[in-house]
């Protein structure tokens, strides 16, 4: 089970929002990348997110560049799965492959503050500040045994290939 | 029933008749990185303890999006990267050789591929029949070792063309419509397939801007068919040995169809900051404009820079507006100097960039200021972009951007022409 708050944003929210292109340079500097984390959506967001904190978007969010220290940046900040009612092709793959779970689900009723629990397993999410029970979309198999290895690395690392 | 072209490349590459919705396991023909993914694609490579590349000499990396290295980090990065190619020998495209996707279409990629790159842009190969999508970092470290990786086979959009530019409309006029009309999630995971008679009037060039932006509408791939157009251009990169025809079947089946009259379109600019946030150009006129940036995967080629100086030639830029522009490739950059298009270019009053992504994604080479508005021919116009993200970047065409150069806001070209 997952806890924490839900930290609320817009539809659109694009890689350049979570991690703008002009910080390319500390690419290869995490600690100092993340820092900058969500920064043109919220410039106070690395400061106020905690461990188990939730990120809820709206639609179509990550959209945008390819670059994978999107859903990096986020999960080094501590945030424990991104809701969404919708998710970029390429964000989606990347959280997956970095374990980071990605939830499809209506997000309109959960509102900036409110306490969460999620249910990987039940793919079901509790907004206990509303006391409403949401339920989520499966994940394609790929995506379950990718995301419960860890990743797509220490996925391949066991099986040595992809298993359908 | 029939088969659309993404259900017949990934059969192929597959060996499983691919269909919409389910989830395949692809021989990938050509796989590569660039400077901003490139090291952690390495890193994630090295952490899964992989010993050799699948296929060395289909594993490039590109060297174009902070390329010549503007600072020490990124220097760094640089030399990562270049060490990695030493001791794997997969290919290098170092600076100076060009934008990835422009070198991806001019020497690489063949109809009937399958091409993973760790750049968003990388479905502009499906202008010449190619499979074609951007992927992560992770995503790519694994073709790098195993040459293969796993799809969901998308369901498939059909936009059938009929018709032909007008004078002053380009392609980028036609797929910013599009964008406008479908939305930036109107094809997400979904294939977007171009058909119809209108195509044999689409040259690579103008298919290369159309498939490069199918990704802002949220796409897998952007493809078009494999015909005498791309038969042509393979001839004229000495590659006709690459071409084979390719095509849908006639009874295909495609979750929907948009038809668009190429006749019908106007010059067209997406506003800040969406690139779903279109407007025709003579909208906006009296919009100042600071900086003008041509070129990029988008609109950084020959045709691109042939028709900016044809708008261009004996007039100069706006005092108040600043002109970059960055050949996609040598190969532009060279064609464009014998045709004597960048003179025209220079003496306007532009700045030439050597062959790379430039201002496109403010790293170097024209970073915005706070409450500065640039009008570029590049993808995107997310907030923050190009630097500040108190700036403003407006979307359109080479002849939009080289109207607006003239007047310093934002111009129908057909007003110039």
């Amino acid at each position: 089970m997952l806890k924490g708050r839900a930290f609320k944003f817009g539809d659109s929210i694009s890689t350049d929002h979570i991690i703008p292109g002009r910080y390319a340079y500390l690419r290869s500097n995490l600690p100092e990348l993340a820092k900058h984390v969500m920064e043109d959506a919220d410039p106070d967001f690395a400061a106020k997110v905690n461990k188990g904190d939730f990120i809820v978007g709206g639609s179509n969010f990550g959209l945008g560049s390819s670059r994978e220290h999107a859903p990096l940046v986020i999960k080094m900040a501590g945030v424990s799965a991104i809701l969404a009612k919708s998710v970029a092709r390429i964000f989606f793959r990347n959280a997956i492959n970095l374990g980071l779970p990605v939830l499809i689900c209506d997000t309109d009723g959960i509102a900036d503050g409110d306490e969460l629990e999620v249910d990987l397993a039940k793919g079901t999410v509790y907004d206990k500040t509303k006391g409403e029970k949401l339920t989520f979309s499966r994940l394609p198999k790929v995506m379950l045994d990718i995301l419960a290895k860890g990743g797509l690395v220490p996925y391949i690392q066991k099986y040595g290939d992809f298993k359908l | 029933m029939g088969k659309t072209l993404a259900e017949k490349i990934l059969s192929l590459k597959s060996g499983c008749d691919a269909r919409a919705g389910d989830i395949v396991i692809a021989q990938v023909d050509l796989a590569f990185a660039q400077d901003t993914t490139g090291p952690l694609t390495v890193r994630q490579f090295q952490a899964g303890n992989f010993e050799r590349l699948a296929n060395p000499q289909k594993t490039v990396l590109f060297f174009d999006h902070a390329a010549p290295s503007p600072n020490r980090e990124l220097a760094n990065d640089h030399r990562f990267m270049r060490q990695f190619a030493r001791e794997t020998g997969c290919l290098i495209s170092d600076v100076g050789g060009g934008v990835c996707h422009q070198l991806v279409a001019e020497s690489l990629a063949k109809p009937g591929d399958v091409i993973v790159g760790a750049d968003s842009h990388t479905v502009t190969a499906g202008a010449l029949g190619a499979f074609a999508t951007g992927m992560g970092s992770s995503d790519v470290a694994i073709v790098f070792a195993l040459g293969k990786t796993w799809f969901r086979v998308p369901d498939s959009i059909k936009i059938s063309v009929s018709g032909e530019l007008r004078r002053g409309v380009m392609a980028k006029d036609l797929v910013l419509q599009l964008i406008g009309a479908i939305g930036a999630d109107g094809a997400t995971y979904k294939a977007l397939e171009f058909g119809g008679e209108g195509l044999r009037n689409l040259k690579i060039s103008d298919r290369l801007t159309v498939a490069n932006m199918a990704v802002e509408a949220g796409a897998k791939v952007g493809l078009f068919p494999a015909d005498r157009v791309t038969r042509g251009y393979l001839n004229h990169q000495k590659r006709g040995e690459d071409y084979q025809p390719l095509a849908a079947d006639n009874d295909a089946g495609y979750e929907s169809q948009i038809n668009i009259n190429l006749n019908a379109l106007e010059p067209t600019v997406a506003k800040p900051h969406q690139v779903d946030n279109t407007a025709p150009a003579r909208e906006l006129k009296g919009t100042k404009i600071d900086q003008v940036f041509i070129g990029t995967c988008t609109n950084g080629r020959l045709e691109d820079i042939a028709t900016a100086a044809e708008i261009l030639k004996g007039k100069k830029r706006h005092p108040r507006t600043r002109f970059i522009v960055a050949p996609a490739s040598p190969q532009v950059l060279l064609d464009a100097i014998s045709a004597g298009y960048i003179q025209i270019l220079v003496e306007a009053g532009a700045a030439i960039m050597p062959p790379g992504c430039a201002a496109c994604l403010g790293l170097h080479q024209g970073v915005l200021a706070s409450g500065e508005a640039c009008l570029s021919t590049a993808n995107r116009n997310f907030k923050g972009r190009m630097g500040s993200p108190e700036a403003f970047i407006y979307l359109g065409s080479p002849a939009t951007a080289a109207a607006t150069v003239i007047t310093g806001e934002i111009t129908d070209p057909r007003e110039v022409m």
